[in-house]
């Protein structure tokens, strides 16, 4: 199957040519990606500020199916100031959508790991959430040399 | 229920109270995306697990809820802070609604 998704990005780079400037190779029928429309749903309007929250990531992923990425928030993780939410998106891939992180004061420190798929050379942005609403965010590119197909 | 077994691993087993305990777990899971194409030329549906929680002793400490872009077979790290001895149960939910559960315990001193 990761024959035919290379073909298939290989296509749609070929016709869209230069002309395509951002999302090269999500094909007609789909949706642009989504990743503007999640962060303002996720502050609900605010510009995040960028501090606070840290993105681990490598500078250059070999293999965009399986990149190992580590969210890292400042915060007290009391009761009365915590970090809740945390979303991760993506500008680069099919959707927007990569991960949202739910902590709590019991979590202790609001810090997570997984690994996610990148379809090509983007930015992944976090969004950290307070307990209060305030927003803040951190953003890192990332260099894809095999997409992770299909995001 | 699901049969498919989490590897599931804390970095101790016991704990003063207020000790920050890590969790890695790892779980066997195609995570189909919904936008490749089988030979045919047909969509292959999507079939991820979408939702992630850990409770120890029955409160939730941490929640994920993962989109297409997670990798197969999901891996997840994360801690809490270990307040009260008791069962530690991850469960991951499936787009078909089974879900795939696994304990471990945590015992505080």
């Amino acid at each position: 199957m990761i024959e035919v998704c290379n073909r298939r990005q290989a296509l749609s780079l070929g016709i869209g040519g230069l002309a395509v400037v951002s999302g090269a190779w999500v094909l007609p029928a789909q949706a642009a990606n989504d990743a503007q429309d999640l962060i303002a749903k996720f502050t609900g309007g605010k510009k995040p500020e960028e501090a606070r929250v840290k993105l681990d990531l490598p500078e250059i992923a070999e293999n965009g199916n399986t990149v190992p990425m580590t969210v890292s928030v400042e915060s007290p993780m009391t009761d009365a100031a915590y970090c809740s939410d945390v979303l991760v998106v993506a500008d680069g891939n099919p959707r927007g959508g990569v991960v949202t992180f739910h902590f709590s004061p019991s979590s202790g420190v609001a810090e997570a790991n997984t690994r996610i798929r990148l379809a090509e050379t983007q930015n992944i942005t976090a969004i950290a959430r307070m307990n209060d609403g305030s927003c803040y965010m951190a953003v890192k590119q990332v260099k894809v040399t095999i997409g992770g197909c299909g995001g | 229920m699901s049969t498919v077994k989490p590897r599931i691993k804390l970095d101790k087993k016991e704990a003063k109270k207020g000790d920050l305990v890590e969790v890695k777990a790892l779980v066997s899971h195609i995570m189909e995306t919904g936008q490749r194409k089988d030979a045919a030329g047909n969509v292959i549906p999507r079939k991820i697990l979408h939702k992630f929680t850990c409770t120890v002793n029955g409160r939730q400490v941490f929640a994920a809820d993962f989109e297409p872009a997670v990798s197969a077979n999901p891996y997840i790290q994360f801690k809490f802070r270990a307040l009260e001895s008791g069962p530690v149960v991850l469960t991951w939910t499936d787009d078909d609604g089974t879900q795939i559960v696994g304990e471990d315990a945590i015992a505080v001193t």
